[in-house]
Formats: structure tokens, C-alpha cells, sequence
């Protein structure tokens, strides 16, 4: 067996096994948690967009109620009224909506009326903002008072209020169930460590004894750690994203639901998972070791 | 010394070894042999007193300085923790390394070491396949090969028979001729007996001279 062995072709092994027994619980476990913040960070990432957009469709629009005055008919009231919007300075458009539009709001209301038309109903005329600088109530008001229009202006500003509101708590809510999973994967990794060196005492004691620095063991530790942990955390990113790319093919061009719209991009959230799982590793691996080597001491 | 709260181990010693010497240290089991070679190999802070190597007081020297003294010192344990995971030739390499030397400058070093104490025929083996006397002597080669100003080495010769012990003796002198100081826990009274070289007797935590030992106070 001696012939087996040339010195000359010798190269030094790892200090530490490559695999050990522990090593693949600890992926699994990992592996979960990794894949469970990414599934939270994409659900942020798609509920902060839907908040925007929402947001974004009522900002950039306003809603006219035109009462006719006089012997002026509804139609020329709203007629009159768009013209007058239009010029204003922060409207891109505005449009008085047919009548019929308006007998489809009231409809559920009143029923099947046959002589709907009748009714004063009053006249809508929707405007479009300019998406920059859009005109507040304020100014739309102003401009339908200079030409003597009778009119109640809507700019959405309580549905506003409550849907940013909406999407703040989503955001926060989701950003703390990230946070904790992180945390929770850190502290995983921690308690991996610590079992590890435990499991490891004789390479650390003969080591230390050997004159290694404190570092160098620590190091040992914080790059296995960090392999496996950066290997957990690529597992769990590619099946959180396998899951969202399933859940927004089922879900058609508007992803899972129409509130909460899942786009490709947002897939993108997993990305750095494996790089973070490794450097959270690294560091919990780090800190754990030096302050186990130090105990020894 | 002593652990915790604990009684003390060791108390009121003082002596010195001088370079180049080559001492044992005897008594009954729980005398304190192994934690006064834990002072030494600076695996244990004295509770009170110094301890001096190489000319400096290692019983308060930083965190930091520690590292370069260990690697100074050759330490065969008494349970010889060897990495099984490791091959004769990796366990023995380990000082090296830990000196940061490159594996061309040492591997010929190992190889002959290794030879030198019979398990030329066995680098590659894992420590789980070696008998008994040879995983004791992977150990001394792991402690001697970094070529260590002092040697201590814990019950060297606790698991093997005479001959073996004789053999494993042979190479602490060897070494010593070399120049390294050797210090040397035992309970093998015939060896001590045979091998002419003081002894320094501990009891109860305290220290005692027999045969030739020259102690002298610091």
C-alpha cells in the first residue's frame, strides 16, 4: 500500500471534512427559511406595486358631477364644463361621459326604468391629469366657477388616503416577515455553528495548540458555514422562484390576483438571496467561533 | 492553580529547566502532572504566579503574542487527539501549515520524519487503521516536526508496550541531542530508572527533586 503514497504528489487536505453528517439538515433548514423570505420579499415587492398603482390610477384622475343650471340642459352643462377643464393648466384631458354611462351608474340603484331618461340625472365629465404637474380640486373648482358651471369635483382624495395607507401596512408587515425569517436564518446558523465546533473540538484544540490564530480557526468555520449557507440559499431562491413563475403563469398577465400583480422583474427579488444567506453565515459563523476559541482559552 | 473554585491543583512551584535539558515529571494520577504541562503549553493560566518561556512571562502575555509561543512548542497529548479525518502525512503537516510554510518546502521533511519514526510504509493511512503504537507515534512526529524549541509530551509511553516505550524513549533523546528541551510526564518509573534523566516529583500540587534534577529558583 506504501507504493500508493508519493510524498512528491501530496496535497494538503481541508482542516475540516468535506461533508459531515449534520450538513444536510442544515441545508434543508436554511434552504426553507431562505426560500420563505424570498417568497415574502417578492410578495412586498408586488403589493407595493399594486399600492402604486392604484395610488396612481386615482391621482391621475379626477371625477366631475355637472348640475345643469337654468334652462341648460344636462348635456350642455357637461359639454360646457369639459371645455373649461380642458384649457385648464394640469389636465391632460377631459371628457364629458354620455349619458348612457351615466344611466348605467344609477341603473342598480332605480331598477329597470323605462323613462330613465326623464330623471335629471346629473351629467359626469372625467378628467385625466397631467401625470407631472396634475391640477388639485382646488384649481378644477376654480376653473368650472370662472365659467359659471355648477359642479362637485372628486379627486379620490379619501380612497387615496387609505389605499397608501393600505400599502404601507402590506409593506411594513411583509418587511417584518422578511426581517424575521433572516433573523430566524441567522440564528439557525448560529446554533449550526456552535454544534458544529462542538462536533469539531479535537481540529480547533489541535489548532490552537499548534499556534493557529484565533482568526484562522474562525475562518475555517465562517467558510464552511457560508458555502452551505450560500448553497441553502440558492436552493430556496430557485424554488421561490419556480413558485412565482408558476403562480404568474397560472395567473394570467396579471399574475396570482389582480391585487396583488406579480410581475417577471419581481422574481428578480431572489437573486441576491444566496449572497446574503452566505454573508449572514459568514458573519454568525465568524462571531460564534471566535467567541467559542476565546471560551477555550 | 486551579480550576474554577476548585482546590488547587498545583501551588507554591518554582523551578527552571534549562535549554536543551531533559527532564521528567512523576507522581500519582491527579498530582498535577498534566496541568502543569497545561502552564506550560499556555492551555491554562496560573490562578497566581508566572510562568516564564523563552524569557517572557507567557502567564500574561496578550491574546495575540500566545499564538507565536504555542508554535514554539511540540505537545504530545495524552490522548494524542489526532484528526481522524486527516492522514498520517496531513496530521503531521499541521504545525507546518499552521507556520504558514508552503508544501513543497516541507513535504520531504514530513516524508523522512515520518520514516524516521517508523510509518514510512503507513503516510497514507488514517489514524483509525493505525495500532496503537503507531498512532503514538504520528503524535510525537505531529509534535517534533515544526522542529520546537521545547517538547512536552503527556504519558507518551501510557499505551504501549516495553519495547515500543524504549523506542518512543529513543526518539525524545534523539531529539534532545537536536536541541530541544524535553519534559516528559510519566508513571513509568522503570524508565525513568533506566534513562538517568531527573525527575521532577509532583505530590499533592507540589514539586519535589529526585535523582539528578537541577532546579534552580527564577
Amino acid at each position: 500500500m506504501s507504493d500508493l503514497f508519493d510524498p512528491a504528489r501530496w496535497r494538503p487536505a481541508p482542516f475540516l471534512p468535506a461533508k459531515e453528517a449534520r450538513d444536510g439538515a442544515l441545508v434543508f433548514v436554511v434552504a426553507v427559511l431562505c426560500f420563505l423570505a424570498c417568497l415574502s420579499a417578492v410578495g412586498v415587492i408586488a403589493a407595493n406595486r399594486a399600492a402604486h398603482a392604484w395610488t396612481g390610477q386615482l391621482t391621475g384622475e379626477a371625477t366631475v358631477i355637472v348640475r345643469p343650471r337654468g334652462g341648460e340642459t344636462p348635456d350642455a352643462a357637461a359639454a360646457r364644463a369639459a371645455e373649461a377643464l380642458a384649457e385648464t393648466p394640469g389636465v391632460s384631458e377631459a371628457r364629458a361621459l354620455e349619458p348612457a354611462k351615466a344611466y348605467d351608474l344609477i341603473r342598480p340603484w332605480l331598477g329597470d326604468v323605462s323613462d330613465l331618461e326623464d330623471l335629471p340625472v346629473p351629467r359626469l365629465v372625467a378628467v385625466t391629469l397631467d401625470a407631472r404637474h396634475p391640477a388639485g380640486a382646488q384649481k378644477l373648482k376654480s376653473a368650472l366657477s370662472a365659467q359659471g358651471v355648477d359642479a362637485t369635483v372628486d379627486d379620490h382624495a379619501i380612497w387615496i388616503k387609505d389605499i397608501r395607507r393600505a400599502g404601507r401596512l402590506v409593506s411594513g408587515l411583509g418587511g417584518g416577515v422578511f426581517l424575521l425569517i433572516a433573523a430566524a436564518a441567522a440564528a439557525v446558523v448560529t446554533f449550526a455553528t456552535r454544534a458544529g465546533l462542538a462536533a469539531r473540538r479535537d481540529v480547533v484544540e489541535v489548532l490552537h495548540l499548534a499556534g493557529a490564530e484565533d482568526i484562522f480557526i474562525a475562518r475555517l468555520f465562517q467558510a464552511r458555514f457560508a458555502r452551505l449557507a450560500g448553497l441553502a440559499g440558492a436552493i430556496g431562491a430557485v424554488s421561490a422562484a419556480f413558485l412565482g413563475a408558476a403562480l404568474r403563469l397560472a395567473g394570467g398577465g396579471e399574475g396570482l390576483t389582480p391585487a396583488l400583480p406579480l410581475a417577471w422583474s419581481d422574481l428578480l427579488a431572489v437573486v441576491p438571496c444566496p449572497l446574503i444567506a452566505a454573508i449572514v453565515a459568514a458573519v454568525a459563523a465568524q462571531v460564534t467561533a471566535v467567541t467559542l476559541i476565546r471560551e477555550m482559552q | 492553580m486551579r480550576y474554577g473554585r476548585g482546590p488547587d491543583v498545583l501551588s507554591d512551584l518554582n523551578f527552571s529547566l534549562a535549554p536543551g535539558s531533559f527532564h521528567f515529571v512523576t507522581g500519582p494520577s491527579g498530582a498535577g502532572k498534566s496541568s502543569l504541562l497545561k502552564l506550560i503549553y499556555l492551555a491554562a493560566k496560573p490562578s497566581k504566579g508566572l510562568v516564564h518561556l523563552f524569557g517572557k512571562d507567557t502567564a500574561h502575555a496578550p491574546a495575540s503574542a500566545r499564538p507565536a509561543l504555542r508554535r514554539r512548542i511540540g505537545v504530545v497529548f495524552q490522548d494524542l487527539v489526532l484528526l481522524e479525518h486527516l492522514s498520517a502525512f496531513d496530521n503531521t503537516a499541521v504545525p507546518l501549515r499552521i507556520a504558514g510554510r508552503k508544501p513543497a518546502d516541507y513535504r520531504t521533511d514530513v516524508a523522512e520524519l515520518l520514516t524516521w519514526v517508523g510509518l514510512g510504509s503507513r503516510m497514507h493511512a488514517m489514524p483509525a487503521t493505525l495500532a496503537g503504537g503507531e498512532r503514538q507515534r504520528l503524535a510525537i512526529a505531529r509534535a517534533v516536526v515544526n522542529r520546537p524549541d521545547i517538547l512536552l509530551a503527556d504519558e507518551p509511553t501510557g499505551n504501549v508496550d516495553h519495547e515500543m516505550a524504549v523506542r518512543i524513549f529513543r526518539l525524545f533523546v534523539e531529539l534532545n541531542r537536536l536541541g530541544t528541551t524535553v519534559l516528559i510526564a510519566t508513571h513509568d518509573q522503570d524508565l525513568i530508572a533506566r534513562s538517568g534523566r531527573p525527575a521532577l516529583h509532583l505530590e499533592k500540587g507540589r514539586i519535589s527533586v529526585k535523582s539528578h534534577a537541577n532546579p534552580s529558583g527564577p
